[in-house]
């Protein structure tokens, strides 16, 4: 399962919003094919680590780095990440007015497709590859005609953003919090939407505070984030065990010094 | 606030020139008289002046405008052709440098009940009809100089129950002269009980010379009918544009009054609606694009005097350089006028860190039972939008101009005619960086 070189590879990542310190060494190592969970409590960096990895510039890395593929990506556009195949499921999608959801899709596909040597989708084969993805992640045809996220209720915000994961088929898959606000069927969907996706090829990287999400999309590994250090990690055990002791378990000092489990 | 002696002399002496021409009607004379007197006493306004804070017209002071000669600067119809295509339908009246150019307007039939004309025309006549639109308030230094130096425009009347199924054209030009010319056009537009009618003025300047338009446009809707009026401006980069529309609404009527402001170094442009009917709906949608050094201000008034209006009013501006926009939103609410319904909203992106935008919303409501709102907004693009679709492989130039693009599209989306609106997302294409990724980003999927 631990072969070859990973996919992802953070090392002794520390990042600040402004002067404030939110990373203080990362070190996490993602395969092709492994799914892993990033937990923590609120403020522990978990969705400043999706961010850094996506490229967004209010985050300021102050040491450390990030490789993707061996490729320094810390020096690449957000753009150039995401055309390199990293997607990051946003916790808070954004709303665009005045920009159709499907005009958005098919640029957002053509840029990526563009830079992977394909040719761009003529007009039916890009309305049928969406038309089939909606289904899977059960959205409603017409959200598509809407203007991107504009007036979206927080679960079809989410779905369309799994949708567009569906759409895009980058390699490294990042959720960040996807299942918040989320009610239980939604949720179902969402993690089948994810489910789907999964192969050989691809990584993802689930972040989220519970482990409820991590009942439908299972991981490989899974990490605790502490005041923007992984403090322990694990298999998927260690989630089940968070959900019945809490984070304050393993914020104890005797917790922040063992880093057994490592993968 | 008084004019200069030398100004005073110009001025005086263009009156001159342009009062003595024959066949005015008398009560004209008057009107143009009084007018003068007042421009000359007062001058133009300067900044102290309370509706003129944000926008100093010293540089038209400055200027020597001159009234343009009997020789028309040679135009022709593929210019009239440029600016609109040879498609169009309905009439076109085509005025160059304020002056009725029958060869180059295209004259269509209208349904009985239509009168649509030069206004000197009208004038010649006698125009009595013409003379309760003619004393409109409010006035300022800039409707006197109207008044005073007005040669011609359209007077369009729409008879009861009429419907003009097309849209009505006005193309005022400039072009073609080596000294500063000034024109001043004059617009009545009269709209019978139950009518409809849409007028689309269009200003554009053909060449870069520095003018002067200074444009008064009077709308009456009866009671029931429907205006529906645009007002693009495109003057030349060097050109002064001042602009005032002032629309009285009848009982149950719908006014709306649609606007880009594109052009000249320094646009102002009031629009004054007074409500004066029950159940009168007014919408006014503009849209402004700063550049460089452009100035750009609207000033605009709601009246509501009557129970049960509506109105809307939704103003954006785009504003690049070292480019400045002006808005200012009078929204009055008359004691008599309750159930009043009025929403107002002004959004400026500001692309430069040079450019500058001032917003100021003005309520005065004097009735208890209303519903009132308003918002305004100033500031750089929302770096969480460009993040967002950078993070979904589109590059940073086009995200920003498809920003840019989506803002003020929206004020476009109103506008009911698919022509002007489609002639204008791609004049706005045009004016964003980047026109041609964006417009690649447009293109539709089906």
């Amino acid at each position: 399962m631990r072969n070859g070189n990973p996919m992802l590879s953070v090392e002794n990542l520390h990042a600040a919003i402004g002067e404030k310190p939110i990373l203080r060494g990362v070190d996490l190592a993602v395969r092709a094919g492994e799914v892993h969970a990033v937990m923590g409590p609120n403020g522990s960096g978990k969705s400043t680590l999706a961010n850094v990895i996506a490229g967004r510039e209010e985050f300021r890395v102050t040491a450390g780095s990030i490789r993707y593929d061996g490729r320094d990506l810390l020096g690449m556009a957000p753009e150039e990440r995401a055309r390199e195949g990293i997607f990051l499921a946003f916790q808070n999608p954004v709303e665009i007015p005045g920009v159709s959801n499907l005009h958005f899709l098919k640029a957002a596909l053509n840029a990526v497709r563009k830079h992977r040597g394909l040719q761009e989708l003529d007009v039916v084969e890009f309305r049928d590859t969406v038309l089939e993805r909606l289904r899977r992640v059960e959205m409603g045809e017409d959200l598509l005609m809407r203007a991107v996220n504009d007036g979206f209720s927080g679960g079809e915000k989410k779905r369309n953003e799994i949708l567009q994961l569906a759409v895009l088929e980058p390699r490294l898959a990042i959720l960040d919090e996807t299942d918040s606000g989320l009610d239980i069927d939604a949720l179902k969907v969402v993690a089948a939407g994810v489910n789907a996706f999964r192969s050989p090829e691809r990584a993802i990287v689930v972040v989220t505070h519970y482990q409820r999400l991590l009942n439908y999309i299972v991981p490989d590994f899974v990490h605790v984030l502490v005041e923007g250090r992984i403090v322990r990690s694990g298999g998927r055990e260690l989630a089940l065990e968070l959900e019945e002791r809490g984070y304050g378990w393993v914020q104890t000092p005797a917790a922040k010094g063992g880093e057994e489990a490592r993968p | 606030m008084t004019l200069p002696a030398e100004a005073r002399d110009r001025y005086l002496a263009a009156f001159e020139g342009a009062a003595d021409e024959k066949g005015r009607p008398a009560w004209l004379r008057r009107l143009r008289d009084e007018a003068k007197e007042r421009f000359v006493a007062t001058g133009f306004p300067n900044v102290k002046h309370e509706d003129w804070k944000y926008t100093s017209v010293a540089g038209i002071e400055e200027r020597r405008f001159e009234l343009p000669s009997r020789d028309d600067g040679g135009l022709s119809p593929s210019d009239v052709a440029g600016i609109l295509p040879g498609h169009t339908a309905g009439n076109v009246l085509v005025f160059a440098n304020g002056r009725y150019r029958a060869e180059l307007s295209v004259r269509r039939p209208l349904p009985p009940g239509v009168h649509l004309g030069s206004l000197s025309e009208a004038l010649s006549g006698g125009g009595d009809g013409l003379v309760p639109y003619f004393s409109r308030s409010p006035a300022n230094a800039f409707t006197d100089l109207n008044t005073m130096l007005m040669e011609d425009g359209v007077f369009l009347h729409v008879g009861k129950e009429v419907e003009v199924p097309e849209p009505i054209h006005l193309l005022f030009l400039t072009s073609g002269f080596e000294r500063p010319v000034m024109s001043h056009p004059r617009n009545v537009i009269v709209a019978g009980e139950g009518s409809r009618v849409t007028v689309v003025e269009r200003y554009a300047g053909l060449s870069d010379a520095g003018c002067l338009v200074n444009a008064v446009t009077d709308i009456a809707a009866g009671r029931s009918a429907t205006v529906e009026h645009y007002r693009l401006q495109e003057d030349g980069p060097d050109a002064f544009h001042i602009a005032s529309l002032r629309a009285r609404q009848g009982t149950g009527s719908r006014f709306a009054a649609h606007s880009v402001s594109l052009g000249a170094r320094l646009s102002r442009s009031d629009v004054h609606a007074v409500l004066d009917g029950e159940g009168a709906e007014c919408l006014l949608n503009g849209l402004y694009l700063g550049n460089g050094e452009q100035h750009v201000d609207h000033f605009t008034t709601i009246d509501h005097a009557k129970p049960e209006g509506s109105s809307r009013e939704y103003y954006r501006g785009i504003l690049d350089g070292r480019s400045r926009g002006v808005f200012r939103g009078r929204v009055i609410v008359r004691q008599d006028a309750q159930k009043t319904d009025a929403r107002q909203s002004n959004r400026n992106l500001l692309l430069s860190r040079e450019a500058e935008a001032d917003s100021r919303p003005q309520l005065e409501i004097h009735a208890d039972d209303v519903k009132c709102t308003h918002g305004a907004t100033v500031g750089p693009l929302d770096e969480e939008k460009v993040f967002y679709m950078r993070s979904r492989g589109i590059d940073e130039s086009s995200a920003r101009g498809l920003l840019a693009y989506a803002f003020a599209a929206d004020i476009l989306g109103r506008f009911d005619l698919p022509d002007v609106r489609r002639a204008f997302e791609e004049k706005l294409l045009a004016w964003l960086p980047d026109a041609g990724r964006i417009r690649e980003f447009l293109h539709e999927p089906e």
